[in-house]
């Protein structure tokens, strides 16, 4: 599904990802972990395409195709999607309308038909139904007004109507309440499927009680210096990232 | 036509359709400005003689006057002895009716989307059509006719209703009352004229379309709404005219008269040509207009969205003389390349708990200037006025410029004023959140900056608000970037 080949990463001149390798299968969930400032956002953005994020080397495969030179809303198209770490609000705009022109967006590029506006709420009540957020929140501007935890979960609500191949989670756990935590995992459980992966990043071991991960990466100043299972992200929550320095200094 | 510029073309039709010229013969007057000129305008309109003498009083006036310098704006002189006043479509005989319009002219609005076909007309909008200095034709007016409303060209107002005509003209802008406004009232053309009856809620939108077509003429239009107790209506206007390089000024004065609880709503809809991208030609558009709640619970709510014109300087304001009346300014202004604007409204608490509600909306791109200008003015027996104002300025780009210039003056101690004001840029982080959900770039802008809208567009009719939004759309296309 996703193949990072020795990818080297700055912004504004400066190097962030400094060789990362990363290889996730279809219908498997990685989660990356790592000490703040270790690059863990820069790949999300990097992944989704984002302006100022420059790629000096190596490559991201994605479905066998080079996301080089793909822009944001195409990479969308082929499958990837990004749950923000600080979703962004838009004044005005209403989230139903937001929602199902991004999707009819990606649908039109793929040569699909369009989603009438029917079939389009049924899927969306279903969803926040299954994420316990009131139908009011499809009349309300994009984010706007809405409390931390309710942002975090109206990027599950749109992940699961855009359907991605691949969805990176940037976060998505931090912040939440035990209950909005479950509400979440729940969320990205019912989207596991043998062709759907995930790239989870997140900080704390936490969510990932509740959704299990094939693969644990920790991710340490641009590079992935560790892989385990499950077990390691364990470790990590008992240990902290400390080590890891020592670790990287003794290599 | 090679392919390439066969391209161009498309492209440029696309970024302004309305730019096309009409060939077709016109009859005008000689270029310049003096009193044998407007002898000549008010003769061609068989006008009665007090109008004439009203005429020459405003244009002794504006002999006097010096233009508008405090605005902020860039402000080329305008040579006023090289344009023509008067400028009509050849015709044997006035038209009867819409079946006698020369075809090029019924043409010209349909390619406007205005049909004035009997069989194409919108449903439930009368249109006055203005071409240059004449009315082309008003649809529906038999039917208006039925419900006691006039609806019609201002030369046939003149004609038909002169009692009308001069208790109103000049009541709610004074000849005098400023250089464009006098400078109007002393060759004013064509324009329309409506009058709702008491306690009579009119059946359908009114609506004028303003074309200019002919070169180095000016439109100088007037229109007047009188409202009686009790009416109400809705009212349109859109304009365009052809892409040329030399500017042409378009100077208008609007006046509306709301009696005890009438209420007009006024809309705009303004898409004069804009200039190219380098600032070359566009419409000057200098315009006064005024509403006065000349009685108790009258109101009166002004609707604009301005995306047209190389210069737009116009302050469509309400006079709250009536006790409890209303007034409200919905706007949103937007100037791309070198397009300047400053534009607002003023509020003028006269009456008791009179209220007044501004929302703002201007949109600078390129290099652009865009500035709010209004004035909340709550007089001395204004008792328990209230304003609210709220002013929002979005920046697309690094190159272009927002201001707001707020003048508050309350003179009773139990008004009240509260202004907000907001400047933001189209964030990377919005754009960048809408394209990672699929959208692309331009798409992204116009539903950010829709949203940023919403305001205002709701207050628009429904159809018009749709309009409203496509020619955002279109005049934000490579905005970005």
């Amino acid at each position: 599904m996703l193949k990072i080949t020795n990818l080297h990463a700055s912004i504004d001149g400066k190097e962030i990802l400094k060789g990362l390798n990363l290889e996730i299968g279809a219908g498997e969930l990685h989660a990356i972990m790592g000490p703040n400032g270790s690059g863990k956002s820069t790949l999300g953005h990097v992944l989704a395409g984002r302006d100022g994020y420059e790629v000096t080397e190596g490559s991201i495969e994605f479905e066998g195709k080079d996301l080089e030179g793909m822009e944001p809303e195409e990479r969308a198209t082929a499958g990837l999607f990004l749950a923000f770490q600080y979703p962004v609000e838009i004044p005005g705009v209403n989230n139903a309308y937001f929602l199902r022109s991004a999707l009819n967006a990606q649908r039109k590029a793929r040569g699909e038909e369009e989603v009438d506006s029917m079939n389009f709420l049924k899927t969306v009540r279903e969803t926040l139904g299954q994420l316990k957020m009131d139908d009011s929140l499809l009349k309300r501007a994009v984010n706007e007004g809405f409390s931390g935890g309710e942002k975090k979960r109206n990027e599950i609500v749109q992940m699961a109507v855009l359907q991605p191949k691949l969805a990176v989670l940037d976060e998505t756990d931090s912040g939440l309440d035990i209950d909005a935590l479950k509400l979440v995992a729940e969320g990205i459980n019912r989207l596991r499927d043998p062709n759907r992966s995930f790239m989870v990043i997140t900080h704390y071991q936490r969510l990932l009680e509740h959704i299990t991960p094939d693969r644990v990466h920790v991710l340490s100043d641009g590079r992935i210096v560790e892989t385990g299972g499950k077990e390691l992200a364990h470790r990590l929550e008992a240990e902290g990232y400390a080590h890891l320095a020592t670790e990287a200094a003794e290599a | 036509m090679s392919q390439t510029t066969e391209q161009v073309q498309n492209y440029i039709q696309q970024r302004y359709k309305a730019g096309f010229y009409t060939d077709i013969e016109s009859d005008r007057v000689p270029a310049g400005l003096n009193e044998d000129i407007i002898a000549m305008i008010s003769a061609k309109k068989n006008e009665p003689e007090w109008l004439l003498e009203w005429r020459l009083k405003a244009f002794h006036q504006w002999q006097k006057m010096i233009g508008p310098n405090w605005a902020h704006l860039n402000l080329p002189a305008i040579d006023f002895q090289k344009i023509h006043y008067y400028a009509a479509p050849k015709q044997e005989n006035r038209p009867k009716s819409l079946d006698e319009v020369d075809p090029k002219l019924l043409e010209t609005f349909d390619k406007l989307g205005v049909p004035l076909h009997e069989r194409e007309r919108l449903a439930g909008v009368a249109v006055d059509a203005v071409f240059d200095s004449v009315s082309v034709g008003t649809t529906f007016q038999k039917e208006l006719k039925e419900a006691g409303v006039i609806f019609c060209s201002f030369s046939e107002a003149v004609q038909e209703y002169p009692d009308l005509v001069r208790e109103y003209l000049g009541s709610v802008v004074p000849h005098t009352d400023n250089y464009f406004a006098a400078l109007n009232s002393a060759v004013f053309t064509d324009g329309s004229f409506v009058y709702i009856p008491k306690d009579t809620r009119c059946p359908m939108e009114l609506s004028t379309y303003f074309r200019i077509n002919a070169r180095d003429t000016g439109q100088f239009e007037r229109t007047l709404i009188v409202a009686e107790p009790g009416s109400h209506v809705s009212y349109l206007e859109g304009c365009t005219a052809p892409m040329r390089d030399e500017n042409q000024l378009h100077a208008a004065v609007v006046e509306l008269v709301a009696k005890e609880r009438a209420h007009i709503k006024y809309s705009t809809v303004q898409n004069w040509y804009p200039g190219d991208e380098n600032g070359k030609g566009g419409i000057y558009n200098f315009v006064t207009k005024r509403g006065d709640c000349r009685e108790d619970d009258a109101r009166i709510t002004w609707t604009q969205v301005e995306t047209g014109s190389a210069i737009t300087w116009k302050y469509p304001s309400c006079i709250l003389r009536g006790d409890r009346s209303s007034g409200e300014f919905y706007s949103v202004a937007l100037t791309r390349n070198y397009q300047q604007a400053d534009t607002g409204t003023k509020m003028i608490h006269l009456g008791k708990n009179t209220t007044s509600k501004i929302i703002a909306k201007g949109i600078s791109a390129g290099h652009s200037n865009n500035s709010y200008r209004g004035l909340v003015r709550m007089a001395k027996r204004a008792e328990n006025a209230r304003n609210y104002t709220q002013c929002d300025s979005l920046l697309i780009g690094k190159q272009c410029g927002a201001h707001t210039f707020p003048y508050i003056e309350s003179f009773n101690p139990s008004a009240k004023v509260e202004h907000e004001a907001t400047t933001s840029r189209i964030g990377e982080d919005q754009l960048f959140y809408c394209r990672s959900r699929g959208l692309d770039e331009e798409d992204a802008v116009a539903l950010i900056v829709d949203g940023f809208c919403k305001e205002v567009f709701k207050e628009l009719p429904m159809e018009f608000a749709v309009e409203a939004k496509a020619l955002l759309e279109i005049s934000l296309e490579g905005a970005v970037g």
